[in-house]
């Protein structure tokens, strides 16, 4: 067997153990954590693939933001994981037949003799980045639809800061929109007065003083 | 079957994606390991696009994959905003107890 299919069965294995721990899990913790294995198994295929750019972003970004993201929430909120498994047993039986079912057609389809006979490319030389390939299409020809992403992540920032923001009460703090709208008359006023004489003053301060 | 082939890369992707269809059957009741078994399906199908885009000697199967991380992030950041706001309203996010639609 060659060193490469060993490595494919290596990773492949952990994907899918991971897989089956997520679905599994009593306790949706180890149910994230066994999602972060799966990512990780993931990114190890990807590499085999040779495409290392995403490889390495998918650890970045799903284990390093997405992962912790899950687990922040799984830990805050009080769940009764007991509860959450109700009708689990009830499902098993129709899980099992979707999921068989789905298999079975799947695999019926990419056995077949036109997936196996594809050649794999000869393997990029050591000169070739696939950072620079994937950046070069990213900003020329999809220059576009990335700016379009950036606004798609722009929207979801605000979407979960303003759902997830909530007015404290009993807080002090001004409303800056008031503060911008004031005008100068509203904060200052100017009184004309008759001017004082200086002298009606100074007999009285010697006075005092002698 | 000794040499890696592209079946072998669209098998496991296929098994990903059925394991992921089974959880979402299974766990109904759990709205947390839905949303990661909607994560799954879609790992599922980006080791699909990177798997043609080596085979077929194209980079712009990786493009795809890089956008379908963006909007699975965004997704599932909205999602779990989601999730907090509801547990914040109801102390709850069991589905039984989520039935005032229904009147």
């Amino acid at each position: 067997m060659e060193f490469k299919t060993l490595v494919f069965y290596f990773f492949s294995t952990i994907v899918l153990l991971a897989a089956l721990g997520v679905i599994l899990a009593r306790n949706p913790v180890y149910a994230v954590l066994s999602l972060v294995a799966a990512f990780v198994g993931a990114s190890g295929v990807w590499m085999l693939l040779e495409a290392e750019f995403l490889a390495i972003t998918l650890v970045l970004v799903y284990v390093g933001a997405v992962m912790v993201l899950f687990l922040f929430v799984v830990m805050m909120l009080d769940i009764d994981p007991a509860r959450l498994r109700e009708g689990f047993w009830r499902y098993l039986p129709l899980a099992l037949l979707v999921g068989a079912l789905l298999l079975g057609e799947m695999t019926l389809v990419l056995n077949g003799d036109w997936f196996q006979a594809m050649q794999a490319p000869a393997a990029a030389g050591a000169e070739y980045s696939n950072t620079q390939a994937l950046g070069r299409v990213l900003y020329t020809l999809y220059a576009y639809p990335f700016e379009l992403a950036s606004l798609v992540l722009l929207i979801a920032m605000i979407a979960a800061v303003s759902l997830t923001h909530r007015k404290r009460e009993g807080v002090k703090r001004v409303d800056p929109a008031q503060q911008v709208k004031v005008k100068r008359n509203e904060r200052l006023r100017v009184v004309s007065m008759p001017v004082e004489k200086e002298e009606d003053a100074a007999p009285v301060a010697t006075a005092g003083e002698s | 079957m000794m040499t890696l082939s592209l079946s072998h890369y669209l098998t496991l992707a296929a098994v990903l994606f059925a394991i992921s269809i089974v959880g979402i059957v299974l766990n109904r009741k759990n709205l947390i390991v839905l949303l990661m078994a909607v994560e799954l399906m879609l790992l599922a199908v980006n080791i699909n696009f990177v798997a043609f885009s080596h085979y077929l000697n194209d980079i712009h199967g990786q493009v795809f994959v890089f956008f379908v991380l963006t909007v699975a992030a965004a997704e599932s950041a909205i999602g779990l905003a989601i999730l907090i706001v509801l547990f914040r309203n109801r102390r709850t996010i069991h589905v039984d107890d989520l039935d005032s639609l229904q009147g």
